[in-house]
């Protein structure tokens, strides 16, 4: 059942996002995928987003709102048990490997290939 | 001296010179094109063996013009002026071109009516007796032009109808007096106003740039006292397949019908399994339609007088980004056979 | 010419006209579009999700490595040059997913890396995905902070 619920609502946050894109041409897809961030980070401060994360598995971890999530998660996380220096250690507590991945196989990618197009 | 001018815009050359001759050279994706077979010369691989599109798109560029040069049987010695331009920052295609031709040159930047504005140059000069002949030549690069107006190649970007497609190739001309062989004469040239109908969105350069077409095509029937029946054929360039809906819109609210005598460059580029968005555009794409469609088809007896009428989108990204809306010009020139 | 009122009632008229005349784009279809290849990332997910989920020792670790191992399948499908075809296809539905970040980063990394390693690659490899980090720390601590003074701090 899981993979049922990940694959309509990772879909569904997808396609609601695609109508904002349609039917704003000034937006960038960069001011969509902020957008998005941001909504799941603030979702989360209510401990919402990871509801979802519980319901519908990978369909809500892994578009980029679950990226904002994260964030917020690791914030209150790390404020609960350090005080005021979690909302500096926190931000990139669960967030921090998946920026390190990418610059790790970005690298890797820009010296092994060239644009085709 | 005599002023060589017909009403408000336009310019009436005293004796009219010709290109003698021209050259086309173009991307793999625009010889399999519709317009394929009119095309001097296709490269198969769109890097053409450089490291960069930048270095590709220079190349692309000075190989026409050599090659024009060529078929004209001229060297660079033969040439007074090399008259250039191309899409990106500071013109580097046309500067390091000129840098190797070692011709003095004279960069133009319009965007992609650059071709317009370079003919019209060089034919004014000629004719004025400034330049005994002149090299034209402009050049664009997808992936160069691509990565500097908007996207990364690989970026998961989503195109849309309204899309244009950067042609990539190079095309020059060589244009020199009438008495120099043969090729069609440039007699008039009206050179266009820059016209703003505050279009903000980039994805759409088509309708940003249809006013100016439609601006110059006005002033130039005005001008000259012509009608759309006076010419065999009146080519805008990269108003693609939506810019040229709204063109013949705007024409039509005018007053003037252009019948069946309209043909855009853009959107003659491509097939629509080739591309599904609206077009081709880039500073290349007019020039190659005029040098190689025009051009051979003129030769061939197919049209007698032909009205050209580039358009380019003026716009940069930071403009864009700093919320200006696309201004677009629009460059008129008169190709007629003897 | 100054953009008097004239020509801002011809710029509205003429925004009029080529609303009539620009082809709807199909937002059924291609929203479907994006359900589809957005979704089936997301299953994708979720089935190494499950495979790491045995062999971590916590959940959390088990996501870390799910993302990681994502982000390897998004810059994986850059390099081959088949990412941008799945954007085209699928819109956000390619976008949205962290795979598109990771694509995001490793497209512009490749594509600059011509200007240098240092100038070029390292200095733009976030021009997309960069905003991204910014507005999510500041979104986060924000949210964090407002959640840590209402718990009594």
């Amino acid at each position: 059942m899981i993979y049922f619920w990940a694959f309509v609502i990772g879909g569904l946050i997808c396609a609601l996002v695609e109508l904002i894109y349609i039917h704003f041409p000034r937006l960038t897809p960069g001011h969509l995928l902020v957008g998005l961030t941001v909504t799941g980070a603030v979702l989360n401060g209510f401990g919402w987003y990871d509801a979802l994360i519980k319901f519908a598995g990978a369909g809500a971890l892994i578009p980029v709102s679950g990226f904002g999530a994260s964030i917020t998660r690791g914030v209150l996380q790390e404020t609960q048990k350090l005080g005021w220096e979690g909302l500096f250690t926190g931000t990139l507590e669960f967030v921090g490997l998946g920026i390190a991945a990418g610059v790790l196989f970005a690298t890797l990618a820009a010296l092994v290939s060239v644009p085709k197009g | 001296m005599a002023v060589q001018r017909l009403g408000q815009y336009t310019v009436q050359l005293s004796r009219p010179p010709r290109i003698t001759a021209a050259f086309t050279l173009m991307g793999p994706r625009e010889g399999a094109g519709p317009l394929g077979s009119y095309f001097d010369g296709i490269v198969d691989d769109y890097m053409w063996g450089e490291t960069s599109a930048e270095k590709a798109e220079r190349k692309y560029l000075e190989q026409a013009a050599r090659r024009a040069l060529q078929a004209a049987g001229l060297t660079e010695h033969d040439v007074d002026c090399f008259i250039a331009g191309d899409l990106l920052n500071q013109i580097v295609s046309s500067t390091f071109s000129a840098r190797s031709l070692g011709i003095p040159y004279l960069g133009v930047f319009a965007a992609c009516a650059t071709s317009a504005l370079a003919l019209g140059l060089a034919a004014m000069l000629v004719d004025g007796g400034f330049a005994r002949r002149v090299l034209v030549a402009t050049a664009s690069h997808y992936q160069a032009v691509e990565r500097q107006y908007r996207y990364p190649i690989e970026l998961n970007i989503q195109r849309g109808a309204t899309n244009q497609y950067t042609a990539t190739g190079g095309a020059a001309a060589v244009v020199a007096p009438p008495e120099e062989g043969a090729g069609p004469r440039i007699t008039r040239i009206t050179f266009g106003r820059v016209v703003d109908w505050g279009v903000t969105n980039a994805n759409d350069m088509g309708s940003a740039m249809a006013p100016a077409a439609c601006d110059t095509l006005m002033r130039h029937f005005q001008d000259t006292n012509t009608t759309p029946g006076d010419y065999d054929l009146i080519l805008t360039g990269d108003l693609a397949k939506v810019g040229s809906k709204v063109f013949r819109a705007l024409v039509d609210r005018a007053g003037v019908t252009l019948g069946g005598k309209h043909m855009d460059g853009g959107a003659s580029m491509y097939t629509p399994e080739q591309w599904s968005g609206a077009g081709a555009s880039g500073s290349v794409c007019s020039m190659a339609v005029i040098l190689g469609y025009v051009y051979k088809e003129m030769a061939r007896g197919r049209f007698r007088r032909v009205l050209v009428l580039p358009t380019g989108c003026l716009h940069s990204p930071t403009t864009w980004q700093q919320g200006d809306s696309c201004p677009g010009i629009s460059h008129a020139l008169v190709l007629e056979n003897d | 010419m100054d953009r008097d009122q004239t020509a801002i009632q011809g710029a509205k008229d003429y925004q009029r006209l080529v609303q009539q005349l620009t082809p709807k784009p199909n937002a059924a279809l291609l929203a479907a579009r994006a359900f589809v290849v957005g979704g089936t990332i997301c299953l994708v997910g979720q089935f190494v999700f499950d495979w790491f989920r045995f062999r971590q020792p916590t959940e959390g670790e088990a996501i870390a490595a799910t993302l990681a191992c994502m982000i390897l399948f998004g810059v994986v499908l850059t390099a081959l040059g088949v990412y941008d075809d799945l954007g085209q296809l699928g819109g956000m539905g390619a976008a949205v997913p962290i795979t598109g970040f990771a694509n995001a980063m490793t497209s512009a990394a490749m594509d600059f890396r011509r200007e240098g390693f240092v100038l070029g690659m390292a200095a733009k490899m976030f021009i997309i995905a960069g905003p991204v980090i910014v507005f999510g720390i500041l979104a986060g601590t924000l949210t964090g902070l407002v959640a840590w003074l209402a718990g009594g701090r």
